[in-house]
C-alpha cells in the first residue's frame, strides 16, 4: 500500500535539497527541489509500491538539475546588483564558501556521483542507472570527485559519509 | 569540516524546507495535483485532522482515530497524492472555531461523502437536518430516512461517519437518552452535547 505523499516529502525532502544544493548551489537548488517534488507528485500514483523512493527522487532531481544548468548556459542571468559575496554557491551564513566552490568546479559527472553517493547515500549500481554507464564508472567518478575535492579543498574528509 | 551529508544541510535547512513544502502545496493545488489536502487544528475535544478533496471536506478525524492511520486510509481509498496544505481547509477551520466558541450553529461547507456509500451515506446526508441543540434517537433517524426497521444500520452509519462534528452524528442518542457510542469517544460526544445545550435558543 502506498503511503501519503506527505510522508515521502517528510522522509526525503532534506536529502533531495542537499543533493540539489551540491548540484546547483543554494539558490537554484530551491527551484530544482520544487520542480522535483511537483513532478514526483504527478507521477507518484504510478510508482511501484516496492520502489526505492529516494533513488527515484534523485533521478528526477538529476534531470531537473540538468534542465537548470542548460537554461543557465543558454541565458546568463543578468545581474541587477553586484552581489556582496564573491560566490553565489555558498549557503548564506555558513561562513565557508570554499568547499562549495570546490564542488562547483568539479566536472559534472564527478559532482553528480559525489552528490548521489555521499549526500544521498545511493549505491553505485543505482547511481550508474541515473548517470548511464557501469557501476564501476560511477564508483570511479565518485572517487575522482573526492580526490579532486581533497586537492582543491584540503579540509574535506569523507568522515561520516557512507563508504 | 567534512563533506558528510550534514555539511550540505546548511544552517537554515529546516526553515528552507518549511518554506519549500508550503510552496509545493500551493503549486500542487494550482496544477490540479492536490487530490487530498489536510491540516490539523486544536479544539476543545482534542486535535482534529481535517482533509478535503477539490470537491469538499472529506474527513474530520479525532486524535483517538490515529491521524497517521487516517492519512494512510485516505491515501489508499482516495489518492496517494496527499499533502499537508492548510489553505484548502481555511474556511473549515474558521467555521469549526466559531462552532466551538458557541458562535455558529450550522456549517456552510461543501462536503464530499466519497468515503461512505449506500445506506450509510444516505443517513449521513440526512443528519444535518437535526438542528443545533436538538437530539434524535437512532430509531427516529431510521424513520427520518424512510427505513424505520434499520435502527442498527443507522447506528453503524453514525459510527462510520467520516465527518464528525460537521455532520452531527453526536446528536443521535440511544432510546433511553444515554449518549451511546461515538467515534471521538463518549467524552467528546458529551462535550459537544453540553456545548450545544448551553448555546441553543430553546
Amino acid at each position: 500500500m502506498k503511503q501519503p505523499f506527505e510522508k515521502v516529502v517528510e522522509q526525503h525532502g532534506g536529502a533531495v535539497l542537499r543533493v540539489c544544493r551540491v548540484l546547483l548551489g543554494a539558490h537554484d537548488a530551491e527551484d530544482a527541489w520544487s520542480e522535483t517534488f511537483l513532478a514526483a507528485m504527478r507521477a507518484y500514483p504510478d510508482l511501484p509500491d516496492d520502489a526505492n523512493a529516494e533513488a527515484w527522487l534523485v533521478t528526477i532531481a538529476h534531470r531537473k538539475a540538468i534542465d537548470v544548468l542548460r537554461a543557465r548556459k543558454r541565458q546568463p542571468v543578468p545581474v541587477g546588483e553586484v552581489p556582496e559575496s564573491p560566490t553565489a554557491l555558498g549557503v548564506p551564513g555558513d561562513g565557508d564558501g570554499d568547499l562549495w566552490q570546490a564542488v562547483a568546479a568539479l566536472p559534472d559527472k564527478q559532482r553528480q556521483a559525489v552528490a548521489y553517493h555521499y549526500v544521498a547515500g545511493l549505491a553505485y549500481a543505482e547511481i550508474a542507472e541515473i548517470l548511464g554507464g557501469t557501476t564501476d564508472a560511477a564508483r570511479r567518478a565518485a572517487a575522482d570527485g573526492v580526490k579532486n575535492l581533497r586537492k582543491n579543498y584540503p579540509g574535506a574528509t569523507t568522515e561520516g559519509a557512507p563508504s | 569540516m567534512n563533506m558528510s551529508p550534514e555539511y550540505f544541510s546548511g544552517p537554515r535547512e529546516a526553515d528552507t524546507l518549511l518554506r519549500l513544502r508550503h510552496r509545493l502545496g500551493l503549486a500542487a493545488d494550482a496544477e490540479g495535483l492536490l487530490d487530498v489536502a489536510y491540516t490539523t487544528i486544536d479544539s476543545p475535544v482534542g486535535t482534529l485532522l481535517l482533509a478535503a478533496t477539490p470537491k469538499g471536506l472529506v474527513r474530520v478525524a479525532y486524535d483517538i482515530e490515529d491521524h497517521d492511520r487516517v492519512l494512510d486510509t485516505l491515501a489508499h481509498r482516495l489518492s496517494p497524492r496527499v499533502l499537508r496544505a492548510p489553505k484548502r481547509l481555511d474556511a473549515t477551520a474558521r467555521e469549526l472555531d466559531e462552532y466551538f466558541r458557541g458562535q455558529r450553529q450550522a456549517f456552510g461547507l461543501r462536503l464530499d461523502f466519497s468515503l461512505s456509500t449506500g445506506f450509510r451515506q444516505l443517513v449521513q446526508r440526512h443528519l444535518p437536518e437535526i438542528g443545533y441543540g436538538q437530539t434524535r434517537t437512532y430509531r427516529q433517524v431510521a424513520e427520518l430516512v424512510g427505513n424505520p426497521k434499520a435502527v442498527r444500520a443507522v447506528g453503524t452509519a453514525c459510527a462510520t461517519n467520516p465527518l464528525p462534528v460537521v455532520v452531527p452524528c453526536h446528536r443521535v442518542l440511544r432510546a433511553d437518552g444515554t449518549p451511546g457510542g461515538y467515534v471521538g469517544g463518549p467524552e467528546a460526544k458529551t462535550a459537544l452535547l453540553s456545548l450545544e445545550a448551553a448555546g441553543s435558543p430553546g
